[in-house]
């Protein structure tokens, strides 16, 4: 920081420009990859091939689909309400970016290092749900606004697991800075949250139930948020051609399916920061540094990312009464169990 | 009591479902595509499977068999009959040829790969092959020409069949007149002219008739062991 003070006021304008800059570049590669990967996962899964004959093994599809999508028509019917439909997929974005900030990438990299990243994440990614009503309200199409509805009353419904899932952590951790818990987690793979943390062995041992029955309550929640399969109900293809992005096309469609897959990484991101030890060596001091902590970080991502991957073409999607019960009936009670029983471990 | 136990067998179901579903597909993950790369590899064709048709041209003697089959009509066949002094010679099963083929098109795009042409002709000439791929972007290029006559050709044998014509003509009208004059010459005498004047139309009937019949052109068949 004292460096950037000596800049002056542009120098240090242009410094935080370029670092704020440098997340986009990490997800425009990444989506890049997880386009690819999606489809080649997918095939692989149903004894295809999906891509063969763009470049090796179809390495340049996702160039090619960039490059279409570049070219499509940028269509707005004349029904819908021009601001919002254009405003809409810059929303979705902005809520998924703005979640990055306080993403610790490495030790050396954190957008932001605010003392509520947990929280602000929770809080800015909300910002999404504004974003797709606001696009499926603008397109003036009952398949979008069916979309957008039930996009609304999902993710609503599925940030209190989240939050809940991210207090465990938290309590367990003692910070809601994101680079604090983190380094709360150093020191090997036997320190992460998931494995109780760095506390006594005694309360490890017993926090160790809880702390993997919350993990996954997080990730089934947060694949919820990000309209993931099996509860992709607000672009049920089937059933609501694609839901609130069904009049978009072009680069703006392409925004929303950057959003999306922004989002997965995000959501992957901070259940790997709480509970997987975010940049943290597996190994202890062994390979841990900087750049090893980014490469850590993504490869921990790009795991549960891969996890969310294979889930989606496992798994069929939820009807929306069994989506709501999932939610309130038992993932938030056993989260509620299982602050109870942190709490107490934490306190005894 | 039962309603918790339900509750958590539930969950429970569901959580070792999921966890069988994704054995299952990570499993699959390592199987080998079971899907074929198609236009680099393509699956063989069962033998008899019905595709584009293709027409021996060498071998067609003509007869229309395969057009009147066709429930679309793709098939067009235009003919001009030989005459006596041409040789058009036989085809591979030993039937002769005995009309020039100006005109065999087939509109592949009103074919409906029904195959009914196939089995009603005679000299085997009409056959499906097992090409599939022969898309075009203009329509015209569907219509699938199978004659080998040039028009020269097709001018060269209608005009010799209209001269053999025109010579079966003037040889019925002299026949005609020969009869008209024995008729002329025989009025003295009543009785019999009925009998003498049907006679001589019959030949001549029979003579031109012989051609458009190729079922009945099996007595060639000592000439096929000549061909090949």
């Amino acid at each position: 920081m004292d460096a950037l003070q000596n800049l002056g006021l542009w120098g240090s304008i242009l410094i935080a420009v370029i670092l704020s800059a440098l997340p986009i570049i990490f997800i425009l590669l990444y989506a890049l990859v997880t386009l690819y990967l999606e489809m080649k996962v997918a095939a692989h899964m149903q004894d295809r091939l999906a891509y063969m004959r763009t470049g090796w093994h179809g390495t340049l599809q996702p160039f090619a689909d960039i490059l279409k999508l570049l070219q499509k028509e940028d269509t707005i019917s004349s029904e819908a309400d021009k601001k919002l439909f254009i405003l809409a997929p810059y929303i979705v974005f902005m809520g998924t970016y703005a979640g990055f900030a306080a993403i610790p990438f490495s030790s050396m990299y954190i957008g932001s290092n605010i003392d509520l990243g947990a929280f602000f994440i929770v809080a800015v990614s909300s910002l999404v749900v504004i974003g797709i009503l606001m696009g499926g309200w603008a397109s003036n199409n009952k398949w979008s606004i069916f979309g957008a509805m039930r996009s609304a009353a999902q993710m609503v419904s599925y940030e209190i697991p989240t939050a809940l899932a991210i207090l465990i952590a938290v309590m367990i951790t003692g910070s809601l800075n994101l680079q604090d818990v983190t380094k709360f987690q150093e020191g090997g793979i036997q320190n992460w949250v998931v494995f109780g943390g760095t506390l006594p062995l005694a309360q490890k041992l017993l926090l160790i139930p809880f702390t993997v029955v919350t993990f996954l309550i997080l990730f089934t929640a947060s694949l919820a948020e990000v309209n993931r399969t099996p509860f992709d109900l607000p672009e049920a293809e089937s059933e609501l051609v694609q839901g609130f992005n069904t009049e978009y096309s072009g680069m703006r469609f392409a925004m929303f399916y950057l959003a999306e897959y922004a989002n997965m990484f995000l959501v992957s991101a901070v259940a790997v920061s709480l509970f997987l030890g975010g940049w943290s060596s597996p190994f202890g001091s062994l390979m841990s540094g900087p750049i090893w902590g980014l490469f850590w970080f993504i490869a921990k991502g790009m795991v549960l990312v891969f996890l969310q991957i294979w889930i989606r073409w496992t798994l069929p999607r939820l009807r929306v009464d069994q989506l709501m019960y999932t939610s309130w009936k038992v993932l938030t009670p056993f989260l509620f169990v299982c602050i109870f029983g942190v709490g107490l471990i934490l306190v005894l | 009591m039962s309603a918790v136990r339900v509750y958590f067998h539930t969950i429970w179901l569901a959580v070792s479902t999921v966890a069988i579903g994704m054995k299952i597909t990570f499993k699959h993950l390592f199987v080998p595509a079971v899907t074929v790369q198609y236009p680099d590899v393509k699956l063989k064709l069962p033998e008899r499977a019905r595709n584009r048709l293709y027409v021996n041209i060498d071998d067609c003697i003509g007869c229309d068999q395969c057009s009147m089959a066709c429930p679309v009509d793709c098939i067009i066949i235009e003919t001009i009959k030989s005459t006596p002094d041409q040789d058009l010679g036989t085809t591979s099963t030993g039937h002769k040829k005995r009309l020039h083929i100006p005109r065999f098109d087939i509109d592949i795009a009103k074919c409906c790969y029904c195959g009914l042409c196939v089995p009603p002709c005679p000299t085997e000439c009409i056959v499906m092959t097992d090409v599939f791929e022969f898309s075009e972007f203009d329509r015209q290029n569907l219509i699938y020409n199978f004659s080998i006559m040039t028009p020269q050709d097709i001018e060269v044998a209608k005009e010799k069949l209209k001269k053999a014509e025109e010579e079966a003509a003037a040889k019925k009208a002299a026949a005609a007149a020969a009869a008209a004059a024995a008729k002329a010459s025989a009025a003295a005498q009543p009785p019999p002219p009925a009998a003498t004047t049907a006679p001589p139309p019959k030949p001549e009937v029979s003579t031109p008739g012989q051609d458009p019949q190729p079922g009945t052109s099996t007595a060639p068949s000592p000439e096929s062991p000549e061909k090949p």
